[in-house]
C-alpha cells in the first residue's frame, strides 16, 4: 500500500509540475500577446522602470563601488606577484564587464525588485484587485503583467552598466587613489583591453537575458502565488531562489557561447 | 416577477473537483429591481456572481445577461458585456497604488477617449453621490473600511452600469456605516435605473432595502420572495437565518465523532 502511495504522490508532484510549467510558459506567451499597450501607453512602463530601475539604484551603485574595490584590492595583491600591477585596469573593468557586472546587479535585482514585484502581485490577486481589474474588462495581463515585464527587461542592462561603471570607479579608488598604481597605465591599460563588441556588448546581451529572466518568474510566481499570507511569502522566496539559480545557469551557458571558443 | 428580466438563469450547475457548489439554479433578475441573493459563507453565492461576470463556467445550464448567454462569449464579447457590468468586492479592492480619484477614473481612461478635465469632473461627481468627494486626493490605505467601501461603490458605478453586482457589501462594517452603504446601493439602482444583485449574509440590513430575495442553501434555492415573505416564511431554515436562532435545520456543531470517544471518556 506505501508502494502506491507514494507512485502516487510522485505521479501528482509531475503532473502538478508539469501543469505548472505549461501555465508558466502559456502565461510568458499572453505576457509577450498583450505587450502593446506597454509600448502605446508608454506611460505605464516608465512609472514601473521608476519602481524597479530608479529604487534599485542605491543598492546597485553601492555594491557596485564596493566589489570594484575589492577587486581592486585582490587584483592588486595578484598582480604585483608577476610584477604586472599595471594591468590592474584591464582586469578589473573586465571582470565587471564581463561577469561580475551582469551576474551581481541581476542577483540584487533579482532580490530587491523580483522579491517585491512578486510580493505586490501576489497581494493584489489577494486583495481581488486582479480580479476586480478583470471584471472591470481590463485585461491584468495588459495592464500590470506586461508593463512590469518590459520595466525589468529594459532597467536590468542599465542597472549592469551602472554596477560595472562604478566597479571601475571603486578599483580606481583603491588601486590608484590609495595604493598608488600609475593612474595612466591604469586607463590605457583598461581602454586597449576592452573591445566593445566582444566584452560590452556580450555583458549587455546577459544582462538582458538575466532581466528577462527575473522579470518573468517574478511575475509569474506573484501571478500564480496562492492568494494567502503563506502563499505569498512562498512565493516571494521561490521568486529569489529560482530567479538567482536562473542567473547563475544562464550566465554559465551564455558565458560558453560568447567566450567559449577562445 | 416582470416578464422583462435583465438577468435569466437556467439550470445552473457548477461542480469544482467533483463536489457541486451549483445544483440546478433558476433564477430571474428583472430590470430596475433590487434582488439579495441570501445564504451562509460558502453556500455558493460567490460563485453564482462569478457566472454572472463570466469569470466561471457552469458544468450545466446557463446565465443570460441582456439576451446573451454569457460562457458562449468569445473574450472580446464578454469584456464589451463587462463594461456594463459593475462590482463591488467584498472588502473593495481598490488599487492600493493609486489614489482615490485615480481608482475612480481608472474605468473611464481604460474605456473612454474622455479628456481628462471631463474625467475630473465626473469623477468628483461619482465621490460627490457616495459622499466622499473631500478624499479623492487620498491613498486607499488612509480610508476607513466603510468609507474604502463607498470609494469601491463609486468605481463600481464609475460608467453607469446596467447591472450593479454586490458581494458582501456590508461585511465588516460599523452600523453607521452599514446603513450608509445599504441606501447607497438602494438609491444608486434607482437614480441609474440599473438592477442590482446583492449577495449577503446580513439579513436585516438587506431587507430593508432589496425588492426580492433568493434563499441558497448547499446550492440550491430553498426559499425566494419578497421582503415581507421572507420576515413571514415558516421555511425552518429561513426562520433560523432571520431571528438568528442558534440552533435549527443549520446545527450548531459541526459534524464530528463520537463526543466521550473524543475526551477517552470509560463508560
Amino acid at each position: 500500500m506505501s508502494i502506491v502511495n507514494s507512485l502516487r504522490t510522485i505521479g501528482h508532484r509531475t503532473v502538478n509540475a508539469v501543469w505548472r510549467i505549461g501555465f508558466a510558459a502559456r502565461f510568458f506567451a499572453m505576457t509577450l500577446f498583450y505587450s502593446g499597450a506597454s509600448f502605446r501607453r508608454f506611460r505605464l512602463t516608465i512609472k514601473e522602470m521608476f519602481f524597479s530601475g530608479v529604487m534599485s539604484l542605491i543598492i546597485i551603485l553601492v555594491a557596485g563601488m564596493f566589489v570594484g574595490m575589492v577587486l581592486g584590492l585582490q587584483g592588486y595583491e595578484t598582480l604585483k606577484r608577476y610584477g604586472s600591477e599595471s594591468a590592474l585596469g584591464s582586469l578589473v573593468a573586465l571582470s565587471l564587464v564581463r561577469e561580475l557586472g551582469p551576474v551581481l546587479a541581476a542577483l540584487l535585482f533579482a532580490s530587491r525588485a523580483g522579491s517585491a514585484m512578486t510580493a505586490e502581485i501576489g497581494l493584489m490577486k489577494a486583495t481581488e484587485q486582479i480580479a476586480a481589474m478583470e471584471l472591470m474588462a481590463v485585461n491584468p495581463i495588459a495592464r500590470v503583467v506586461a508593463p512590469r515585464f518590459w520595466a525589468g527587461v529594459f532597467s536590468m542592462p542599465l542597472l549592469a552598466a551602472l554596477f560595472s561603471a562604478m566597479g571601475v570607479l571603486g578599483g580606481y579608488v583603491v588601486g590608484v587613489v590609495l595604493i598608488g598604481v600609475d593612474e595612466g597605465s591604469f586607463w590605457s591599460q583598461m581602454q586597449g583591453a576592452v573591445d566593445f563588441r566582444h566584452d560590452v556588448m556580450n555583458g549587455v546581451i546577459k544582462s538582458f537575458v538575466f532581466g528577462l529572466a527575473v522579470t518573468a518568474i517574478s511575475l509569474f510566481e506573484g501571478y500564480d502565488a496562492p492568494p494567502t499570507a503563506e502563499g505569498v511569502s512562498g512565493a516571494t522566496t521561490r521568486t529569489v531562489v529560482e530567479s538567482s539559480l536562473a542567473i547563475l545557469i544562464l550566465d554559465f551557458i551564455l558565458t560558453a557561447l560568447m567566450f567559449g571558443s577562445n | 416577477m416582470s416578464l422583462q428580466p435583465l438577468v435569466e438563469i437556467r439550470d445552473l450547475n457548477f461542480a469544482y473537483d467533483n463536489r457541486a457548489i451549483l445544483k440546478g439554479i433558476n433564477m430571474s433578475f428583472p430590470k430596475g429591481k433590487l434582488i439579495a441573493i441570501m445564504g451562509l459563507s460558502g453556500c455558493g453565492k460567490t460563485t453564482l456572481l462569478r457566472h454572472i461576470g463570466g469569470v466561471l463556467k457552469p458544468t450545466r445550464g446557463y446565465v443570460k445577461v441582456d439576451g446573451k448567454v454569457i460562457h458562449e462569449l468569445d473574450q472580446e464579447g464578454l469584456y464589451a458585456m463587462r463594461r456594463k457590468m459593475g462590482m463591488l468586492f467584498q472588502f473593495g479592492a481598490l488599487f492600493t497604488d493609486m489614489s482615490v480619484f485615480d481608482n475612480v477614473a481608472f474605468q473611464m481612461r481604460e474605456h473612454t477617449d474622455l479628456p481628462e478635465d471631463i474625467i475630473h469632473d465626473l469623477v468628483l461627481m461619482k465621490l460627490h453621490a457616495v459622499g466622499l468627494r473631500g478624499t479623492h486626493n487620498l491613498m486607499p490605505a488612509e480610508l476607513s473600511g466603510g468609507m474604502a467601501r463607498r470609494v469601491a461603490l463609486a468605481r463600481t458605478v464609475a460608467l453607469d452600469p446596467m447591472l450593479i453586482m454586490y458581494d458582501e457589501p456590508f461585511a465588516g462594517l460599523d452600523p453607521i456605516s452599514l446603513s450608509v452603504v445599504g441606501n447607497l446601493i438602494r438609491q444608486l439602482n434607482d437614480a441609474l435605473g440599473a438592477t442590482s444583485i446583492v449577495v449577503t449574509h446580513d439579513i436585516q440590513e438587506s431587507l430593508k432595502i432589496v425588492d426580492y430575495v433568493y434563499f441558497i442553501s448547499d446550492g440550491a434555492i430553498i426559499a425566494e420572495g419578497t421582503a415581507d415573505e421572507i420576515r413571514a416564511s415558516e421555511v425552518p431554515f429561513v426562520r433560523q437565518f432571520v431571528h438568528g436562532e442558534i440552533d435549527g435545520p443549520i446545527p450548531f456543531h459541526y459534524p464530528g465523532g463520537n463526543y466521550s470517544q473524543d475526551l477517552r471518556l470509560r463508560a
